[in-house]
């Protein structure tokens, strides 16, 4: 039944977008600022947007998991990262992760798992949530990015929404904050095998809807943020890996030098 | 240390200064009791090299080296690693995550593991480019390529263990290579899954396997390769027998002792070796989905199968040749045939020469040709079996075999030049 409600939710969004549509598209234009959404017209070239983040980057690492813990904990859990690791490596004293972060019971030691039980996903969305510790290493930085940033409505889906990255059960769960897009297809014909003529649905551009409450650039700062703290998750020492293989590598190099004046030196009287 | 030489005035030795033969104390009772005197005067300073081993003699002792991290990482690794259809995949993050420097250990295994085929490969290559495998060092080569075909095996295992999607699916694809066995396929499989599919029973078997019993194997016959080494001497670039011109001594006249001149130059090759290996480690340990896949970050899924499956780069060639025959059973052979052929090597050579540099164009042509389907075909076995993928596997897979069945004809019949009788060497 919920199902049907998300459904009937989003036509009605979808209705009501239709209504408003000159407002929103304006509105969207003036948010977006000159960025890739500037035109009212764009995501064409979305197979190309790259996620652009920095694991090294604290601050951004911080809003990501702010960002984590309010939009997407709630489904997914990251069963491989303790809260107190978390807080640890981005520099979040223990008051303010107990404070903004731990969930009332959770202890800092604890795994950072979702509370919604594994039955009800099934009920809500046909399969449960996945663990998603790793899947930036699994899919790419680029590819979270991509699927953030590219769910577009479509009433035909159950949830409401479709996606051009990949097929899937999950809702536009940060629609409040991007609003609601549209995506335009075009028809492309092509001589398929046997010379059969086949008619494609080749998308085109997205077009806004609906103004969500973030700019089109702010949007994409907290789309990044978001999957920076994803990559963090995946490999949590890895910047602690490339801190460290510098001074193996200078090492190594000295070492070498040292080792090639010796051999050099013995070598002498070979003739 | 005293170290006791028994080289003449020709060549003095800097460990042979060092080593007035004082036998006395600890030292004189230990050699009285084990021979460590008399094994590194054999195996190290007393064993003779030539002088003129280049850059492509680096690469067997790098083995060695890689073989040793291989053994003291896969040793820590055992300590939290859990064998188990519910628990590898987690042990491995928690390796990667809770364990003090678990990811460098982690890393060092996974990357040694690639590196170990990187240094084989060229020290097979080596081999082939100077004719290394021919009398007398016949079986060398085949100890050689026994250990070549123990590693094959510990690395499938190994990839087996961290239990990701793509751990599980090679496993299926290379385990059910065996239903092509005759007669008794269908059972081998099972006997080797130890289940009806690849399943709990399997991992553990394979754990098993991959840390003891490969193992052991692995280093009996390196050793075994090294004994046979040290019995016929290294070959060098120019293919000629430095012990058939000696010195009043008995010493070869073109050798130098291992000890130290190769040692002291093998620290420079291990020094560069583990820069690069340093450089991927710590900067690219992935190396983009080559060295650890991308699917594997999933765990293990017998409901979801992976789009393309592949196996490790290092067995694309052969996965390359055995998809580019369309029946299974036949392309399991060719799969065989396409490992077992470097077993005939030393005789299908008819050349009176063994290096390449007095080779004919015929041998370097063949070499050449056979080099680039080994690459071009560990490419195409990492992309999708379909269209003229198939194809270019095809054509490179027939110039493959075409380097084995063709030697004894092109090695017999071309022109090659006069082998010199010293070696070729220029004193920097």
């Amino acid at each position: 039944m919920r199902i049907d409600a998300r459904a009937l939710l989003a036509a009605v969004l979808l209705a009501g977008a239709a209504a408003l549509a000159p407002v929103g598209a304006a509105a969207a234009e003036q948010a977006a600022g000159g960025e890739e959404a500037g035109a009212g017209k764009w995501g064409a070239d979305w197979q190309s947007w790259h996620a652009g983040n920095d694991v090294s980057d604290r601050a951004s690492l911080q809003r990501g998991a702010r960002n984590f813990v309010s939009y997407c904990l709630g489904c997914h859990s990251l069963k491989y990262e303790r809260w107190s690791r978390l807080g640890q490596d981005l520099g979040i004293p223990p008051s303010l992760l107990q404070e903004n972060l731990l969930r009332p019971g959770d202890k800092p030691t604890d795994y950072m798992l979702t509370i919604m039980p594994p039955a009800d996903a099934q009920a809500w969305f046909g399969k449960s949530a996945p663990d998603i510790s790793l899947i930036a290493r699994a899919r790419s930085r680029d590819y979270l990015y991509q699927f953030l940033k590219t769910f577009y409505v479509d009433p035909a889906r159950q949830t409401g929404v479709g996606n051009l990255r990949v097929l899937t059960a999950m809702p536009h769960v940060l629609a409040e904050l991007e609003g609601l897009k549209r995506a335009v297809f075009r028809e492309v014909t092509t001589r398929g095998e046997g010379g059969a003529v086949v008619h494609e649905q080749v998308f085109d551009h997205f077009e806004q809807l609906v103004p969500g409450r973030l700019s089109a650039a702010e949007y994409d700062g907290f789309v990044r943020d978001t999957v920076n703290f994803l990559d963090y998750v995946s490999e949590p020492t890895q910047t602690a890996r490339r801190a460290l293989g510098w001074w193996v590598v200078l090492f190594l190099l000295d070492f070498t030098w040292l080792a090639w004046l010796v051999k050099r030196a013995y070598w002498k009287d070979v003739h | 240390m005293a170290v006791k030489t028994t080289t003449g005035a020709a060549a003095p030795l800097p460990a042979a200064d060092a080593a007035p033969a004082a036998k006395q104390g600890f030292w004189a009772w230990l050699n009285k009791r084990m021979p460590v005197d008399d094994f590194i005067a054999s195996q190290l300073t007393g064993y003779y090299a030539s002088k003129n081993l280049n850059f492509w003699y680096f690469f067997g002792s790098l083995s060695v080296l890689v073989l040793v991290v291989q053994l003291l990482s896969g040793m820590y690794l055992t300590m939290f690693y859990k064998s188990g259809e519910l628990t590898s995949f987690d042990s491995v993050q928690y390796i990667m995550r809770e364990v003090d420097y678990g990811w460098l250990i982690r890393y060092l295994h996974s990357t040694g593991a690639s590196a170990f085929f990187i240094v084989v490969y060229l020290h097979m290559f080596r081999a082939l480019l100077y004719g290394s495998y021919r009398a007398p060092r016949e079986l060398l080569w085949l100890i050689g390529m026994l250990v070549y075909l123990a590693l094959m095996a510990e690395a499938f295992l190994g990839y087996v263990l961290p239990w990701g999607n793509m751990s599980f699916w090679a496993a299926q694809v290379i385990v059910n290579l065996f239903s092509t066995v005759p007669l008794v396929g269908p059972a081998l499989v099972i006997w080797i899954s130890g289940d009806y599919g690849i399943a709990d029973a399997t991992l553990n078997r394979f754990f098993a396997l991959h840390v003891a019993v490969v193992p052991l194997a692995l280093l009996l016959l390196v050793m075994l390769h090294l004994v046979a080494l040290h019995q016929v001497g290294s070959n060098n670039p120019d293919g000629v027998e430095i012990n058939d011109r000696r010195r009043a001594d008995g010493k070869p006249l073109d050798g130098i002792p291992f000890h130290p001149y190769y040692t002291v130059k093998d620290v420079v090759g291990v020094g560069v070796f583990f820069v690069l290996f340093a450089i991927v480690l710590f900067f690219a340990p992935t190396l983009g989905g080559l060295f650890l896949e991308t699917t594997n970050f999933e765990p293990a899924n017998p409901l979801s199968t992976p789009e393309h499956i592949t196996p490790a780069w290092y067995f694309t060639p052969f996965y390359a040749i055995l998809r580019a025959v369309p029946s299974k059973g036949m392309g399991a052979l060719l799969l065989l045939l396409s490992v077992a052929a470097y077993l005939f090597l030393p005789w299908l050579d008819r050349s009176p020469v063994k290096s390449m540099r007095y080779k004919g164009w015929m041998s370097r042509t063949a070499l050449a040709l056979f080099t680039v389907s080994f690459v071009v075909l560990a490419y195409l076995g990492m992309q999708p079996a379909e269209g003229l993928y198939v194809v270019l596997a095809r054509i490179f897979a027939f110039i493959y075999f075409l380097y084995f069945i063709a030697m004894p004809f092109y090695t017999y019949f071309e022109k090659v030049k006069p082998v010199p009788e010293r070696v070729t060497y220029h004193a920097h």
